[in-house]
């Protein structure tokens, strides 16, 4: 059979390439501050409820909108929560299970009014925000509420189990390395399986060197990042949470038939209807699967603060957003990857701890997070232009 | 002023490496009608956006002369400066503006710089208007009231408001019916007494052929011929002939029928508009189509068609929608249009890039697109790679031009994008096909791809519904007819009395009664 090598596609990866590029330059900058064990770990800590709600923020930009209720809905979920324990003494495994439920309920609520009535996802989700907000700071009273039982807060700060193995007070968690070599040869085993299927189907075939250059950079970053979080105190909780929900919703976007119905309904929904794709389900699940995410990330978010606020989640739609748009999704629906919105939403994550790092303002920090926003865009529309 | 008032010469054009025009040159005399044919990617397009300056000048080698100058267009606004005017295959108005809005649209009248004189555009609008017979017309009507065909003429007047010498026209009747067709080329006959020399884009080959003076033929990206009324021949043949370098006898394959039991049959098949729900779109229609049989859906626009067959796939159009569908003699209640698909009906739209595909996908991704969950697919997840070997197997059974089938689908031509939607629809392996206008906006050797698909599927047992607007297609493929008119089956035509007479017949007689 006859079969043709070709090269990587290196712009597929051009994103996680800037990624590594800011952290060297903020690595540069700060004089290797943001490479400490300590900062790997807040990396990790306060980016965890972005990347959770920009995982659920890609499918609903995949069908070419957006969902600007998830910050109220974060701060409302948390409210809740943190009520339920402190004001009722509802015990936390209960409360969050009943949080969740309100989540779904939330997105349920938005995904009637888009699904079946056909009201714009632009004015729905507007007006979740404004109730939600409301509705947080109604139930809150305007307080904050705390401080939250050790339980609830293990969600958010804590840590998984650890068997330290360093020396001389240095700590080093063996679960950490076990995890990092797990993942080694699983990475080296995929690379190899997916070779032999595609010589096995005829199918194209990529160079060994740039396969096995690609294979070493993915696990050189496992390898940093693990060491670093083993000298630390092992794997935090939200980190095993994100690993879980990225896993899940990168294999419904690319292995399964509810998966391509979301990007088919972006990509244009008149044929995808004429295809047999009951457009009206995917609208509604797509948005009542935010609600639970929001759920979840509002969960995080109290547990790592051990309290709920109601100014909790501002802004966090934005960001979750701008992560899917740095992460190359396209603002007309149809395209994008969860692992794009991953990266943006970990290059928006990198860029805010470096700049605090550098002791730059909040102020400016907006700025630079808008120049990084549009340009990001304008260089994947321009690279994209320039192709045809 | 000499008698040639367009030269084009030696024009090569290259995208990313790939010769779309290789040397090609073109003279058009003033005042005629210039028609200029070829198969889809042969070219046409690509000369005609090089003379009016889409692309500008410097992005292809060679030279425009035009009235003795040459010209170096740097956009459409220094092309339209000179008279230059093109009118693209969709139409460029503005759908919630009024009609004179539009007939000023880009080339508004002023007072003051910026500052509109709606005094002179209502004034001007309608004399452009009575140019092109649409005086009767109210100029504050949102254009979007207007039919098609009416918009089409829109679109001249506004080249006429531009004071145009040079008329370019993509593809003008693509998308009208023979009526509305007839009329816009008496349109353009009359604005050549008037001086206005015209280029025309066609696939119609009968409309050129009875217009045009002359006919330059491209094919590959070369000029192959330039034919002359009364030195040579003009026949729809001999075009086809130049067009697909060699000739094509028959333009509809053969087909021995094999014509068993009836497979699908509608009864009193009544459908309301979806907006205006005491309006009745289609009354009372009854058919029946056999297996192994191709039966043809003849009308005007606007007789129901499109409507009929929406409805009939699970319910995709109309409201109140009630009658019996039978399967094998069995009553099927379709509630919608994957209820449809699992009965194996298939719908192919006439609407390719609206209703057919996702442009922005791949050509596999488009073909699995319908069966993705009974075919390629085990609780839900993908099966990857058998998706790609039956998308590769298509690629191949029906000879979809592409690269690879990882291409975007919006990348190829029209009649490769047809065969991708009709792959995503033999995929899933229908008792019964629904295909709608199949061939509009594709050229001849595409088409005869086409006929011969379907065919195959008719051999295979299928029982194919073929609705389209150009009769001799209807009448070269089917084994039966139904006529359709305001939404009525107004008569059946079997094989033996197949003609566009006894079909225009069926359909005047049925117009005239409802006038009386």
């Amino acid at each position: 059979m006859e079969r043709k090598k070709v090269n990587i596609d290196v712009k597929q990866y051009g994103m996680l390439i800037a990624l590594i590029v800011i952290y060297l330059i903020f690595y540069i900058l700060s004089g290797g501050l943001n490479a400490t064990v300590m900062n790997i770990n807040n990396l990790v800590m306060q980016n965890s409820y972005v990347v959770i709600l920009a995982v659920g923020m890609l499918l609903c930009v995949l069908t070419g909108n957006i969902d600007l209720g998830v910050g109220s809905t974060v701060a409302m979920t948390g409210a809740i929560c943190a009520i339920m324990v402190l004001d009722y003494g509802i015990p936390v495994p209960i409360a969050f299970l009943v949080v969740l439920v309100v989540g779904l309920i939330v997105g349920m609520f938005e995904g009637f009014f888009i699904a079946a009535l056909g009201i714009p996802p632009f004015i729905v989700t507007l007006a979740t925000m404004l109730m939600g907000r409301g509705l947080t700071y109604v139930a809150l009273k305007a307080q904050t509420k705390g401080p939250l039982p050790p339980e609830y807060t293990k969600v958010g700060a804590g840590y998984m189990p650890t068997i330290n193995i360093g020396s001389n007070g240095k700590p080093l968690d063996l679960i950490c390395i076990i995890i990092a070599v797990v993942a080694t040869i699983l990475v080296i085993l995929t690379e190899i399986r997916s070779h032999r299927t595609k010589l096995k189907y005829g199918f194209d075939t990529v160079p060994v060197w740039q396969t096995t250059i690609k294979t070493l950079v993915i696990i050189g970053l496992i390898w940093f990042f693990m060491l670093k979080l083993a000298m630390y105190r092992g794997i935090p909780v939200v980190l095993v949470l994100m690993a879980v929900l990225i896993g899940i919703y990168q294999f419904i976007t690319s292995q399964t038939v509810a998966g391509r119905q979301i990007y088919a309904l972006g990509g244009n929904a008149k044929a995808a209807r004429l295809s047999g794709i009951n457009t009206k389900k995917v609208f509604f699940w797509v948005y009542t699967n935010m609600g639970l995410l929001c759920a979840v990330a509002g969960i995080v978010l109290s547990a790592r603060n051990a309290s709920a606020t109601p100014k909790a989640g501002d802004g966090f739609e934005m960001d979750a957003i701008a992560s899917c748009y740095i992460g190359g999704a396209s603002t007309y629906g149809g395209i994008g990857t969860i692992m794009g919105a991953v990266v943006g939403a970990l290059i928006m994550g990198v860029l805010n701890n470096g700049m605090s790092l550098l002791g730059w303002s909040t102020d400016i920090q907006k700025v630079v997070k808008g120049i990084v926003l549009l340009g990001a865009v304008t260089f994947d529309m321009l690279s994209k232009n320039k192709d045809k | 002023m000499s008698d040639i008032i367009l030269e084009m010469r030696h024009i090569t054009k290259e995208f990313s490496g790939v010769k779309a025009l290789d040397d090609v040159s073109l003279t058009v005399k003033r005042g005629e009608i210039h028609a200029l044919c070829g198969e889809n990617g042969a070219g046409k397009s690509t000369l005609m956006n090089i003379l009016s300056g889409v692309y500008p000048y410097g992005t292809y080698s060679g030279e425009i002369v035009y009235n003795g100058e040459v010209c170096r267009f740097h956009n459409i606004k220094d092309s339209e400066s000179k008279g230059i005017v093109i009118i693209h295959q969709e139409l460029a108005l503005s759908p919630y503006l009024s009609i004179a809005e539009n007939v000023f649209i880009g080339n508004e009248v002023t007072k003051v710089r910026g500052v509109i004189d709606w005094t002179k555009t209502h004034h001007r609008a309608k004399e452009m208007l009575k140019r092109v017979g649409l005086e009767n017309e109210n100029l504050n009507a949102p254009i979007n009231s207007l039919g098609v065909g009416k918009q089409q003429l829109v679109e001249i007047a506004k080249a006429l408001a531009k004071k145009v010498d040079l008329l370019i026209l993509d593809e003008p009747t693509a998308a009208l019916n023979d009526e509305e067709s007839k009329h816009l080329l008496n349109i353009i006959c009359q604005l050549k007494e008037q001086g206005i020399t015209c280029i025309m884009i066609s696939h119609k080959l009968n409309e050129i052929s009875s217009i045009a003076d002359s006919i330059t033929i491209l094919r590959d990206g070369k000029a192959i011929e330039t034919l002359e009324k009364e030195k040579d021949e003009f026949s729809e043949d001999r075009i086809i002939k130049g067009m697909v370098g060699r000739e094509l006898k028959n333009r509809y394959p053969d087909r021995v029928s094999h014509i068993g039991d009836v497979l699908f049959e509608v009864e009193n098949w009544n459908v309301y508009h979806p907006d205006d729900r005491n309006r009745q779109v289609i009354k009372n229609v009854s058919f029946n189509v056999r297996a192994g049989e191709v039966v043809g859906f003849s009308g005007l626009m606007g007789a129901g068609r499109t409507e009929l067959a929406m409805s009939l796939f699970g319910k995709a159009y109309g409201s109140r929608v009630h009658g019996t569908i039978k399967i094998r003699g069995k009553e099927v209640h379709l509630k919608d249009i994957s209820d449809a698909i699992r009965h194996k009906i298939a719908y192919v739209s006439e609407d390719r890039k609206n209703y057919g595909l996702i442009l922005i996908d791949s050509v596999k991704r488009n073909m699995t697109i319908a069966s993705l969950s009974e075919l390629f697919s085990k609780n839900g997840v993908i099966n990857k790679n058998e998706e790609l070997l039956a998308a590769e197997k298509y690629r191949k059974a029906i000879n979809i031009k592409t690269n690879s089938i990882e291409q975007v689908v919006g990348s190829l031509s029209g009649g490769n994008q047809q065969k991708v939607v009709l792959s995503k629809w033999m995929m899933m392996d229908p008792d019964i096909l629904i295909l709608d206008e199949p061939t509009r906006g594709i050229d001849v050797g595409a088409k005869y791809e086409i006929y011969n698909i379907i065919n195959d599927l008719a051999k295979a047992g299928k029982a194919i519904i073929f609705i389209s607007s150009e009769m001799p297609e209807l009448i070269g493929m089917c084994d039966r007819i139904y006529v359709l008119n305001r939404g009525e089956v107004v008569g059946e035509l079997q094989h033996n009395e197949l003609s566009q007479e006894k079909i225009m017949k069926c359909i005047v007689t049925h117009s005239g009664k409802g006038n009386e």
